[in-house]
């Protein structure tokens, strides 16, 4: 039997918590000769294993990479705090679960960004390694630094630290850049001359050949490319083939639990709604739903090659699925023969959620969950939130009689245009749906009601129609948060009501990196350096050495938060073409002032620029508005 | 129906914690289509049980668990379909039926053989040494072996010799004296030297842990212990044919326990 080969001691790896987060070997991990491949590929995830693992991107990114003979796809995570300490004492270099080598010997090293808070867990990823943090340090010995996901779509503020983002989605180009790559290892050629090739790659951006200027107000003045390889513009990568592209049969199975311990069934991409502030739900526009057989297919297979006692469905809002309760049922049916449990995403609450969930949960101890994002109906109307509080209140009324006592809610605070009075209807719509619940005679009921209401801060992020808002302050956050707290407190059922809300120092600096520019790439890189990694965990979170990492650069948060931007203002990600138009975003701002919606793509197309990846929702039949 | 499997945990393995070996099993049946039966309610799962769990770092050659099937029609057939899901650190070496009223392993666990074995690179008065089994025959020659045995609260002295029912640094002498045949092992023991071989008392009531052998060795000739120096593997897991319910029988008592194998316990 030939024995795995560890890149940690015995003794480093019983001193650590969770020692499983860095061996690797899990059921479907891929097994290659490394030597007998062209191209190794890292995959990185810049947070903590459980969480890495739960991202279906790289499950599906490390499926088609391993499909393909010539490249071998391993995976490398965030070693937390404990085990980073012990790296940077003994200087063990970083290394990939699969084969255990350092990071440092990968042609590539590919980084997933999926959440601005983890940026600074990035240059821990390539301090580690070993790597030079900036691209321009780096020589032939380190590996590409490749950057992809959501937040590649303002790369800006981390654009020094790689030498590529790959704009889109990873499925359509990657063969491309493989093959690149091999002929320009053939040639001979600098790291220069393969990011020159690369840059002509459709969704590939290459940082340093770009220059930004500012004005003296901060604001950009130009973003122009320096060399002729370079387009102007960079347009995002679709998939529009939903059926014949890449999805894997085998996920890898984590042997700790994880966040999504569980087979994922991603049933759809993109997202009709439009709501105002969701940026996901423009970035992967247009909708583009996955076959009922394809999925049915895929979720026999990935439950037969995993083991894994639970499903669930991925997407943006899975109640506009259109073949859900088919799917569902089928689930329900098939999973009931071998013991398995559907884990059922956020539903819009009608009968047919209202019976599956009865059907898959116990009904005394889940809860309901609506999102209403805001208090009012005016505010409702300003983000282009469908759900109307008759939606809210005949569903819970449902829900009710149906058994259940536990309802959550989600809510935003500092939305644009935001009063005290639309606050203090999030506390009034709670204490209505609470009010509803003890108009049931009390024979009928069970026991008492239990309301969870959430906020969290929003957060204008590019290429949304608030995008040109300005952001809440710390301290406004802090005054809303309190306030609704009294409100909460002065209701009729306040007994029955809990109020949680979301840590307002981290929010202020997600908005700063969400719309940031390129001189914040010093600030992110001083701020490692003076020890603040894991910033979306609260207890590492060093607010005090963020501030200070600004002041020594002469800028500021407020500059990036506290103003609404000029509708001429030219923005450090207008350069990216996400086949929504900035003139149709604009047109949405301009609604949002005037509190009037716009309809779902399935009821009224409303030209959003993404009609010409001539697919998906904006080439389906429409049956009629409704 | 119910049956019990032996298997073993090597390698990376071994920094698995027994309850993320528990679900690496119930995803592994599920894969293999092993019909093990569910418990009922809104999240079912899978009656199985450990009979001792084995500690992050250990290595085995003879784990076991306990499992309810709904159905069995090819006994025999069961450890290669089982083994078809398995990763190659752990294995399973052996499938029992058991009759229905079998007790639960955990309940009837009265011993254990272990290896202890120093890692390679470590500095230790042990290395090479020529007399070991004689150091381990004047180890056992003491009238009382006392060892400090923490626990959550409290610490206290006690006496294990009554617990250590062979001690060897050879495995032949080791095979003689428990009078099995180990057969080959997952642990390669060429990459180790010295190698000790202990069978001590195990179960919930006289349950000593080879560390702690380790720790009144070393304090037997005066080394500071640190447990990270050595490998332990467990070997064998025992049932007591001569115990009954409550009933502890030791090796040197009148009525002396007959340690058998769980594989082949109720057999
Ligand atoms: C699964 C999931 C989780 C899981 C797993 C972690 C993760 N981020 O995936 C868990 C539950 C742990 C989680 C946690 C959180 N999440 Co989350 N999560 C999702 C979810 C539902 C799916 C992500 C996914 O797998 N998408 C599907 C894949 C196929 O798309 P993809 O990731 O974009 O990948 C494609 C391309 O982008 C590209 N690509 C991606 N990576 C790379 C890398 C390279 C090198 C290349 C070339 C290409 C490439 O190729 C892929 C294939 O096409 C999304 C919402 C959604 N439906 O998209 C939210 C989402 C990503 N999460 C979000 C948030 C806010 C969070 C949390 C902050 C929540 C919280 N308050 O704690 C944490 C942050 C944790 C973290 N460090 O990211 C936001 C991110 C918003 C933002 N960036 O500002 C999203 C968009 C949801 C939303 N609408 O608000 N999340
Ligand atoms: S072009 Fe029309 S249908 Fe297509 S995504 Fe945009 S708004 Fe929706």
């Amino acid at each position: 039997m030939s024995k795995r080969k560890l890149a940690l001691s015995d003794e480093i790896l019983l001193s650590v918590e969770k020692p499983a987060r860095y061996i690797g070997n899990e059921i479907n991990m891929v097994k290659k000769d490394p030597a007998a491949v062209d191209v190794r590929f890292c995959m990185c995830f810049p947070d903590v294993y459980e969480i890495g693992m739960s991202h279906l991107g790289i499950q599906i990114l490390y499926d088609m990479f391993n499909q393909w003979d010539d490249v071998y796809c391993e995976r490398v995570y965030s070693p937390w705090v404990d085990l980073d300490r012990i790296m940077r004492e003994k200087h063990i270099p970083l290394f990939a679960l699969e084969t255990q080598d350092p990071i440092k010997c990968f042609d590539f090293l590919g980084i997933t960004l999926q959440y601005e808070m983890c940026y600074t867990n990035i240059l821990q990823i390539l301090d580690l390694s070993g790597i030079p943090l900036k691209a321009s340090d780096r020589t032939m010995e380190d590996p590409f630094v490749i950057g992809g996901g959501p937040c590649s779509y303002n790369p800006e503020p981390i654009a020094d630290f790689f030498d590529m983002f790959y704009i889109g989605e990873g499925e359509t180009q990657y063969r491309r850049m493989m093959d690149e790559y091999k002929e320009w290892k053939k040639s001979g050629g600098d790291r220069i001359a393969f990011l020159k090739r690369a840059a002509q790659i459709p969704g590939i951006y290459v940082p340093m050949f770009y220059e930004a200027s500012y004005h003296e107000d901060g604001t950009l003045a130009s973003f122009e490319p320096i060399v002729p390889e370079a387009p102007r513009t960079v347009m995002k990568e679709v998939e529009m083939d939903m059926e014949h592209t890449y999805y894997p049969e085998k996920p890898l199975v984590p042997y700790i639990k994880v966040t999504q311990d569980r087979v994922v069934l991603e049933i759809q991409r993109g997202c009709i709604r439009g709501c105002r502030f969701c940026q996901a739900g423009v970035l992967y526009r247009p909708i583009r739903p996955r076959k009922l057989e394809f999925l049915k297919e895929r979720a026999i297979k990935m439950l037969e090659s995993t083991g894994h006692e639970e499903i669930t469905l991925s997407s943006l809002s899975s109640s506009d699925y259109k073949e859900l309760p088919e799917l569902v049922y089928w689930l329900i049916d098939e999973c009931s023969k071998n013991g398995i449990n559907i884990a059922l995403p956020s539903l819009r609450i009608d009968a047919f959620s209202l019976d599956v969930m009865s059907k898959v949960q116990d009904v005394r101890k889940s809860s309901l969950t609506f999102a209403p994002e805001a208090g009012s109906q005016r505010m409702r109307n300003v983000i282009n939130k469908g759900l109307t509080e008759e939606n809210i209140l005949n569903g819970a009324m449902d829900a009710f009689r149906g058994g259940w006592t536990r309802v959550k809610l989600y809510f935003m605070l500092g939305l644009p245009g935001e009063t005290y009075d639309d606050i203090e209807e999030i506390a009034i719509l709670s204490d209505k749906i609470a009010r509803e619940y003890y108009t049931i005679p009390k024979e009928e009921r069970k026991g008492k009601v239990n309301i969870v209401t959430s906020t969290s801060i929003f957060v204008p992020k590019p290429f949304t129609p608030f995008q040109w808002a300005r952001m809440n302050s710390q301290q406004e956050a802090v005054e809303k948060r309190n306030f609704l707290l009294g409100k909460v407190k002065s209701q009729l059922n306040a007994k029955s009501i809990k109020y949680n809300c979301h840590d307002a120092d981290v929010s202020v600096l997600e908005g700063v990196f969400a719309r940031g520019d390129r001189r914040l790439n010093d600030v992110i890189l001083q701020a490692y350096k003076e020890g603040c990694i894991y910033d979306a965990w609260t207890e590492y979170f060093k607010y005090d050495v963020w501030q200070k990492a600004f002041a020594d650069h002469d800028l500021t948060m407020d500059f990036y938060n506290d103003r609404e931007r000029s509708e001429d203002e030219l923005f450090p990600w207008d350069f990216i073409d996400c086949g929504v138009t900035k003139s149709f975003l604009l047109r949405e701002y301009h609604r949002a002032k005037e509190a009037v919606v716009t309809p779902n793509c399935r009821q009224q197309c409303a030209g959003c620029g993404a009609a010409r990846f001539g697919g998906g929702v904006c080439t389906e039949k429409r049956e009629s508005a409704v | 129906m119910k049956a019990r499997i032996k298997f073993s945990k090597c390698g990376s393995m071994r920094f698995i914690g027994h309850l993320d070996v528990m679900r690496y099993f119930q995803k592994a049946f599920r894969r293999a289509h092993i019909p093990v039966s569910y418990s009922k309610g809104y999240s079912p799962h899978q009656i199985l049980s450990f009979t001792s769990p084995l500690g992050i770092g250990l290595t085995s050659d003879a784990e076991y668990m306990d499992m309810e099937l709904e159905e069995c029609p090819e006994p025999e057939k069961m450890v290669d379909w089982i083994n078809s899901q398995m990763n190659d650190e752990i294995r399973v070496k052996d499938f029992v039926l058991l009759p229905d009223d079998s007790k639960p392993s955990m309940a009837m666990l009265a011993g254990c053989d272990y290896l202890v074995a120093l890692k390679p690179g470590k500095v230790s008065v042990f290395r090479d040494r020529k007399d070991m089994e004689q150091v381990l025959v004047d180890f056992l020659a003491q009238p009382e072996i006392l060892v400090t045995k923490k626990t959550k609260r409290s610490e206290k002295q006690v006496d294990i010799k009554p617990n250590i029912y062979y001690l060897s640094s050879s495995m032949e002498d080791f095979q003689v004296q428990t009078g099995r045949e180990y057969g080959s092992l997952c642990i390669d023991i060429e990459e180790y030297q010295p190698v000790i071989y202990c069978q001590l008392t195990a179960g919930s009531v006289l349950n000593i842990k080879p560390e702690l052998v380790m720790q009144a060795l070393c304090q037997f000739v005066d080394t500071p212990y640190d447990p990270l120096d050595y490998q332990i593997h467990r070997l064998e897991m025992y049932g007591d044919a001569n115990g009954k319910k409550g009933e502890i029988h030791l090796l040197h008592d009148e009525v002396p326990c007959e340690l058998v194998p769980l594989s082949e316990y109720q057999k």
